[in-house]
């Protein structure tokens, strides 16, 4: 992995023990079984924003603690191994960027304090299909109000506050809308992977505008790739180990069937996919602390090739478990939704393989 | 990305300067005459400008000065990698010496031997062909029979070479000789011969690609004197080892190109012979997306040789990213070089003659050249043992019961 500041190094330790030990598979199994509307466990979401980790990317002035986004995908990374489901996405990243970036300063001193101490969740409302289309927008400002349909927005169900993209008379920009406005109706969704989702109908609901256009919500929706793409590093890589740690115990024929070379040799391979898909990863978190001209084709290079990588692994998951795998009582089928799941969110494989060539002009 | 190092400013104009003073305009933006597969003999300029490199030991810059290498951080040897790169100027200083044997010589040799060999190979005077692989030991390499008998004062070789790169252009041999038949891996030695000698004869191989990069090298009673015996008597194995990942490290090349990639990015060949949809997008969205796919996968290849190298620099201990490095190299090449044909279509077929341009013709070779790369250098099957075995901890096979 990326070689990595002091600062930087604290803070994986520090994620990955409290991951490891408040927050491993089982929890996530106990909040899907106990079917809890938010999509996450509000009590470990307390927790972590106590520990800093929603304002990491927000700067001191406003509550946070500046250490980038290379920082925050490191924490992101850990959480993904276990899967589990926070609003750390949705609101420390993904809103809290577009709050940065187009914010004006009442804007931002009124939210970022406090999505950095996690009172208030934000999130993006951005697609309004299946597929993700952020240049297809009907959702429509006018006279201050937005109205328009915005459909699988992440942490829907807890959010507070959505940046809603909508078109307004200068073309596609994004908009702030509180949730608790007498315009916004939510529709839960219960989706496959289990974290909160919903569908929104803005009626006519108030909304004030960042600064930014339509080359706001592409910078925008580029840091919340990288986001996602670090979130699946750390889910693919767990589910990968859990194969491996199964293919070294479960005996047949009379050995380990890890001595198997056709096994062997897809675990090579999805070894050295993983190996491609984490310098992508870090390359284009990197890529968004240094501001990097390539930041946009090296945020859809890494989500492609992540997004091939946590299917790969996925699958094989299940498969090379064979029997065991396909049950509920088993962790693989959460890294499979997962993965689905994750792989949609801002845009597919095949969504970023067109960008990526679309950028660099063919 | 990250901070490769310091760049001294001062350092940096002293190299600027020492180029600009001694690279021949002529040769910018040539390739290296000695990486093609023909060589015809080296023109007054490409002459001077290796006696120039081999003198300053920038050739390998970062090999110790008391042997004619450049002796130069690693730091210090980017920026002259940087400098030539920005100049247009190839690395004249190059081969098997190069990338294998030397640097596993300065691990493994005796002071005389380093004394003798390495600065050839500096000043690129000698060249060295590797005497590995035998007919009946390719991907098990270890089974190879070649006898080395002791005779007081010298070894007496015996035995028969394959797959010898460069065997006819090569001055020295280095080869891996059976010294004790009782065991496999520690039966075996590692010593040098000169190849201008009676009992050595080479015979190119034609390949599929109508090149012959490779030899066939029979040796016959050739007498190495003892003091041409590389580390221990019979412990040849893990010198080999070591210098087989020399050999891969220099192997798994896709950066700028790769090895038989064409000057021209894919998507610009794409255009040309495809052409473009009204939005200026490839027309074959098909071949375009697979056109994409291997440009990411050639990318992500390049940024986890830099996180390679920035991990082997940092704190964070050696990186396993060095091992998937020939398997994801190659496999962008060859890729790519089926691509290339694909989009040339039948202008990508021709063998010979009228009717096709230099680049036509260089796909197709390059094309079924390239086919080797997956298997020279331990095959993409060894290194998936490799992987799974070393890396990931997968244990050996028993006998099934």
């Amino acid at each position: 992995m990326a070689v990595l500041t002091e600062e930087q190094s604290m803070l994986k330790d520090a994620a990955k023990s409290w991951v490891q030990e408040k927050s491993p598979v089982s929890a996530f199994r106990k909040m899907r079984d106990s079917g809890v509307e938010l999509g996450y466990d509000a009590a470990a979401w307390n927790e972590m924003a106590e520990m800093g980790w929603a304002g990491v990317i927000i700067p001191e002035e406003y509550g946070g603690s500046n250490f980038g986004y290379l920082s925050l995908g490191l924490i992101l990374e850990e959480l993904g191994r276990t899967l589990t489901a926070s609003p750390l996405l949705a609101s420390g990243l993904a809103a809290a960027s577009a709050l940065m970036l187009g914010g004006s300063d009442d804007q931002k001193s009124t939210w970022l304090p406090k999505i950095a101490d996690g009172s208030v969740i934000a999130t993006l409302a951005v697609d309004e299909g299946p597929h993700h289309r952020p240049d297809k927008v009907e959702a429509t400002f006018k006279d201050g109000v937005i109205t328009g349909k915005k459909s699988f927005v992440l942490e829907g169900p807890a959010a507070q506050l959505f940046v809603v993209s909508a078109k307004g008379s200068d073309g596609i920009g994004l908009y702030l809308v509180k949730a608790d406005d007498v315009g916004v109706v939510k529709q839960r969704l219960q989706l496959a992977d289990s974290r909160g989702a919903a569908n929104v109908e803005f009626q006519g609901a108030a909304a004030e505008p960042l600064s930014g256009g339509y080359a706001l919500v592409e910078k925008v929706l580029d840091r919340a790739r990288a986001g996602v793409a670090a979130e699946m590093l750390g889910a693919a890589t767990q589910a990968f180990e859990t194969t491996l740690d199964y293919l070294k115990t479960r005996v047949q024929f009379g050995q380990v069937i890890g001595s198997f070379q056709a096994l062997q040799h897809r675990a090579a391979k999805m070894f050295t996919d993983l190996e491609l898909s984490r310098s992508a990863v870090e390359a284009a978190l990197t890529a968004i602390d240094n501001d990097s001209p390539d930041t946009a084709e090296l945020v859809s290079l890494a989500k492609a090739k992540m997004g091939d990588t946590f299917h790969l692994v996925s699958n094989e998951m299940v498969q090379m478990h064979g029997g065991i795998g396909m049950t509920d009582a088993h962790d693989a089928g959460f890294y499979l939704k997962r993965a689905r799941a994750a792989e949609a969110a801002f845009g597919n494989q095949a969504y970023h393989r067109d960008r990526y060539a679309r950028i660099q002009g063919y | 990305m990250a901070d490769f190092g310091g760049s001294d400013e001062a350092f940096r104009t002293e190299v600027r300067n020492w180029i600009s003073a001694n690279f021949p305009a002529s040769l910018k933006g040539k390739p290296n005459p000695m990486m093609r597969e023909e060589r015809s003999k080296p023109s007054a300029d490409q002459e001077a400008w290796r006696k120039a490199m081999g003198d300053k030991g920038w050739g390998v810059p970062t090999w110790p000065k008391e042997y004619g290498g450049g002796g130069l951080s690693p730091a210090e040897a980017r920026v002259v990698q940087q400098e030539l790169g920005r100049a247009g100027a190839y690395n004249p200083i190059a081969g098997m010496g190069v990338m294998m044997f030397g640097p596993t010589l300065l691990e493994y040799g005796t002071e005389a031997q380093k004394k003798q060999h390495i600065p050839p190979i500096v000043k690129g005077d000698l060249q060295w062909c590797q005497g590995f692989s035998e007919p009946g030991a390719g991907s098990d390499l270890a089974s190879l029979q070649t006898k080395a008998e002791d005779k007081g004062d010298h070894f007496l070789v015996n035995g028969q070479k394959i797959w010898t790169s460069g065997a006819q252009f090569a001055d020295w041999c280095f080869c891996l000789v059976r010294t004790d038949t009782s065991k496999k891996h520690e039966g075996i030695s590692f010593v040098l011969f000169p190849m201008h000698q009676a009992g050595v004869e080479v015979r190119p191989i034609q390949l599929i690609s109508g090149n012959s990069p490779f030899c066939e090298t029979f040796i016959t009673d050739v007498k190495v004197p003892k003091d041409q015996l590389v580390g221990p008597l019979n412990g040849g194995w893990s010198i080999a080892k070591r210098l087989l990942q020399h050999e891969r490290s220099g192997l798994s090349g896709a950066g700028g190109g790769g090895m038989f990639g064409m000057a021209k990015p894919l998507e610009a060949l794409a255009k040309e012979y495809i052409g473009t949809d009204a939005a200026g997008r490839i027309a074959d969205s098909d071949l375009r997306t697979r056109v994409i796919q291997n440009q990411i996968d050639a990318r992500a290849f390049q940024q986890t040789a830099f996180r390679a190298m920035a991990e082997s620099k940092g704190n964070s201990s050696p990186s396993a990213a060095t091992s998937i490095m020939k398997n994801a190299g190659t496999r962008v090449m060859q890729d790519r070089a089926e691509l290339t044909l694909e989009i040339m279509g039948a202008q990508g077929l021709g063998w010979a003659g009228e009717g096709f341009n230099a680049d036509e013709l260089m796909a197709v070779r390059g094309w079924l050249g390239g086919k080797a790369v997956t298997i020279y250098g331990g095959s993409q099957e060894i290194q998936n043992n490799i992987i799974s075995k070393r890396i990931l901890g997968l244990p050996d096979l028993t006998q099934s019961k």
